[in-house]
Order: structure tokens, then sequence, then C-alpha cells
């Protein structure tokens, strides 16, 4: 069981049934079964979720990406700096980052105030951030490869030679 | 008097297209899920179309010389490589509207009148047409599901194809999916020495084989001087409505052909031939990806159809697979099965001798409709 093929298969519809990824590798069924509970098992798969536009929801969702500035000391380093940032639910993804700033944030709230205040009172006062920038999100056009907005129709002739 | 009285004899000859009366039927019915198409569901790589937008602002917006730009020519002349081929980008290339162009000037400029042409069957629906038109005789030669519909020396023996002037070649093949070996093609390559044939090869799916590498006829001894090979970005590269393609073969043959294109056709289109040029440069990637996309919904198609009891040869090229249908009228269940469940395909038979008893269905559409149109189809074969 090639996982590469299955891993390209699960990031483009992590939704499909085993015997379908199956189909499509040619493998076994209890072949692709085993393989991707050996891929959850080994942490190489951490979850499946869903990419969703926003635009097309009625409930608000405010997203924002904050970059943040940190200065470390002989006793802190990135990874426990990153720790006690990650544990806040608010933020949904953060990374290290090469460039202008240290961390890359991004965080969804109910209200521009909310993510405001959970930057300015949370984040901010951390010892070791030195300083914040905030970018609301305005809209989106692609997320996780996924174009967004209303799509091409498919106008080709439905029987062609 | 009318001017519908004067149509050539040649062009009444030709029967109306068998693709076009199940358009029709399927163009009727709403909520159509079409397994019928002969076309990539992609669109052009952005790179390719992106230049095409580039050279559309900078104004480039006339002829070019009548071969094709030479720096579309050179991109060609080294991308055939990789299948063995070579070619001289000055005098054995002709850059042509579609490979459907290119198809349509091997005709006219090697086929006399009375000359045999033999067209291995199932085949794409233009040779016998195409041959037709410039005053040929069509030979068919059958091919069969037991030979993975490969093209054999008993095959074009039985059909009397010894004693033919031009033998059409496509592989991968249009419908059947069918690909052919260095080997198989050795054997074929012998037997158009030994009656002095005229080779056309049809090459525009090189590169979309699932299981080798593209294997080319003209990499055969003696194969060479007298083969003219087509080949196009539509189907790799996802271009069919750039309309670009491509002719190679010896300068005498591309002489021939030029000759007629300049009148006919003067250059293709120069937008596309941007794109052509971006897209040899650096497409290479989203090729693959789309060949790798293709491959996962031809293993699951296949699956699919013999888990539903439909025998299905294993397809290794192009974008269709070719299966048996149960009771073996291949009109009566394509129209049943559009009429009930509302999926397009092809019949076999549309695609002459051998091709009746089967379907083609192409698998250039979403794996999202493919398991839907699955599922309906195993309903109708079930119900
Ligand atoms: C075997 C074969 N040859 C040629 C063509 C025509 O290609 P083009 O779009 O380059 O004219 C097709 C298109 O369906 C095809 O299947």
């Amino acid at each position: 069981m090639d996982k590469q093929s299955l891993l390209d298969l699960l990031r483009r519809d992590a939704r499909e049934s085993v015997d379908d990824m199956a189909r499509q590798l040619g493998a076994d069924a209890d072949a692709v079964a085993a393989a991707l509970e050996e891929l959850e098992d080994d942490g190489v798969v951490r979850g499946y979720q869903a990419v969703v536009d926003w635009n097309k929801v009625d409930e608000e969702v405010v997203r924002a990406q904050v970059e943040v500035d940190v200065e470390l000391d002989r006793d802190t380093g990135y990874d426990q700096i990153a720790r006690r940032i990650a544990r806040f639910p608010e933020v949904g993804t953060l990374r290290l980052v090469s460039g202008d700033y240290d961390f890359f944030i991004e965080v969804e709230g109910d209200s521009m105030q909310g993510i405001s205040k959970f930057i300015s009172e949370r984040i901010a006062p951390l010892p070791e951030v030195t300083k914040t920038v905030t970018h609301f999100v305005m809209d989106s056009y692609k997320e996780e490869g996924i174009e967004l907005g209303d799509g091409d129709d498919d106008d080709r002739l439905s029987v062609s030679p | 008097m009318t001017i519908g009285d004067h149509v050539a004899d040649r062009v009444e000859q030709v029967p109306p297209s068998g693709i076009r009366r199940f358009f029709e039927l399927a163009e009727e019915m709403d909520d159509v899920i079409s397994l019928g198409v002969g076309e990539p569901d992609f669109s052009a790589p952005w790179a390719a179309r992106t230049a095409a937008i580039d050279s559309l602002e900078r104004g480039k917006t006339s002829y070019t010389s009548n071969r094709g730009m030479r720096e579309l020519r050179e991109a060609i002349s080294e991308r055939v490589t990789r299948y063995g081929q070579e070619y001289d980008p000055d005098s054995e290339i002709l850059v042509t509207t579609g490979a459907s162009e290119a198809v349509d000037l091997a005709f006219r400029a090697f086929v006399e009148d009375g000359d045999v042409v033999a067209i291995p069957q199932p085949s794409y629906i233009s040779y016998t047409p195409g041959a037709l038109f410039a005053g040929g005789d069509p030979l068919p030669v059958p091919t069969s599901a037991e030979d993975e519909f490969k093209l054999t020396p008993e095959a074009l023996e039985a059909a009397g194809a010894d004693e033919a002037d031009v033998l059409v070649l496509c592989y991968p093949n249009n419908p059947t999916g069918a690909v052919m070996t260095e080997d198989e093609l050795a054997a074929v390559a012998e037997f158009v020495e030994e009656h002095d044939l005229v080779v056309f090869s049809d090459e525009i799916y090189a590169d979309l084989r699932y299981e080798d590498s593209h294997a080319s006829i003209v990499t055969h001894p003696g194969m060479r001087e007298r083969t003219v090979v087509f080949n196009g970005f539509s189907k790799a590269y996802a271009m069919t409505g750039l309309r670009l393609g491509y002719a190679m073969g010896p300068p005498e043959a591309i002489d021939a052909m030029n000759k007629i294109h300049q009148y006919g056709m003067l250059s293709a289109p120069t937008t596309a031939q941007y794109a052509a040029i971006e897209a040899l440069r650096s497409c290479d990637d989203e090729v693959e990806e789309m060949r790798r996309e293709y491959d996962r919904r031809r293993r699951f198609v296949i699956s699919r159809f013999r888990e539903m009891g439909m025998d299905c040869f294993e397809a290794k090229g192009a974008f269709y697979v070719f299966p048996e249908v149960p009771d073996g009228d291949d009109e009566a269940f394509a129209e049943g099965l559009l009429e009930a469940q509302n999926v397009a395909l092809v019949p076999g038979s549309v695609f002459g001798e051998g091709g009746e008893g089967h379907l083609r269905v192409s698998y250039a559409t979403s794996m999202r409709e493919l398991r839907e149109a699955m599922d309906r189809i195993e309903a109708y074969v079930n119900g």
C-alpha cells in the first residue's frame, strides 16, 4: 500500500469511502483501511475537516491573521511560547515563520471586537511578545486548494468525439 | 436548381455521425451525467492561459509563419525526444489548427483516388470520412476485445490490409483506451515494411498512458521515412478550444502538407501558439497531476464495471474504458440508460466494426459525477 498515493487521495477528498479509495488505488479495501489506521495512529493524519465558504453561511464568522514578534531569553524558546499560545481555543492555526515576524496566528471569533480583545488581553501581554499586527480577513478566494465563489459551469458538449 | 442538389458525391456518401445522434438525444434531457465527452474536464494550465492573455496584451494578433512560430516548433522538437522521436524544427514539423487539421492535411496530401486506407476499428470517427473526402477507399481492420483492441499483423492480414496504401494508427486509442507496446508495434512495423504502406500515426494521447510510457511506431527501423505523426495540445494540456496541434514527418511530407495548409489555413491560431509554447515550457507538473487524477478515475471505473458483472478490459491509455454490454446490444443499452437513468455514454458501434456490443465510457468527469453515474449504471444493469 503506497501511503503517499493514499495521502494524495485523502487531501483531495477525505470523505470517500474506503471501498472507493481502494478502487482508485487499485488496492484491497482491507489494505486501505489498515494503511489509514496506521496513518492515524502514527499521527501523520491528524484530522479531517470541511472547507467552508463562510460567505455562503448566514452566521457571521470573523477571522483574523495575526503577526506576532517575540523576544526569547535564556530560559524560554519558541516551543514554549508556542505551546502557551496554541492552548487558546480562539487560535486555529499557529506557525513559526521566517521573515519580519516570528509567529503567524489565525484566529476565529464572533466579532472584530472580540478578536481585538483576545489579542490585546491574551496574546500581547505574554511576557515574550513584543509586538502584534492584526489583519482581519475581508474576503477569501481560495482555501486549502479549493477556489471559492461560484465556480465555472461545465460548458462542454454533453457528447463529443 | 438549388445548391443542395450540387453537394459533391464525396460529401454525400458520408453518413451522419452516430455521435451527433446521441448528442441530440442527451441534449433533450435534463440532469444528465455525461460519460460521453471526448475532452478533458480540466481547463488549460493557468500558466498557458496567462501566456495567451499576455500575448494579446502585447498585441500579438497577426499571422505567424505558415509552419508555425519557430520558437514553438523548437519546443515541440525538444519535447518529442521523450518519445524517442527526432524531428527538425525547420523542415519536419508543421503546426496545425488542432490535430484534426493535421489528419485532414495528411489524407489530402497522400491519398489518391481509389487508394485503400486501412483503418483499425473501433476507431476515432474522423479517419473514415477523412479518407472518403480525399477520394480514398477506407478499409476497416477490425480489432477485438480478446486482443485488448490492439492491432496485430493477423488482423491486418485478415482484413486484406496487405493491399492497402495507407495505414492509420491511433494508440493510445479513442474509443477503447487500448495502448500498444514496443514489441506489438514492432510486429505491425514488419507488416508495414513488407507491404510498403504509408503510416499516419495519431499520437494525441501520448502523455495519457497509465502503466508505462508512450511507444511510437516511428522509432522502429524503416518507419520514420514512411510515417506522419499527429499530436497536439487538446488532450494532455486540456486545450481543446484553443485548437492547436502538429504534424511531424520527413521534409517532403511536411512540404506537401504545408502546401495545402498555406492556402487553406495560412497559419494556426497565434494566441494558441503562445499558450502552447508556455505549456511545453512550464506545465509538466500540471499534466502529471491531471494524468494521476485520470488514473485514479480509470481504476475506479474499471473496478465498478467488473463488480457489477460487466466485462471490461483494462484500458491503459487516453481517458476511455470500453466495457461489454451484458446482452450485446450497445445502442439499446445506451438509449435505455439515458432514458431510465439520465446517464449519457456512446455506444461502441458508432466507432465501427468490433465496437458493437461495447460502450465508450469517458472518465474525463469529476469523481463525484463518476460515482453517481456508476451507481446509476449499476441500478440500470440490475433493474
Ligand atoms: C484520436 C484523436 N485524434 C484527434 C483528435 C482531435 O484533436 P484536436 O482537438 O487536436 O483537433 C481527437 C479528439 O477527440 C482524438 O480523440
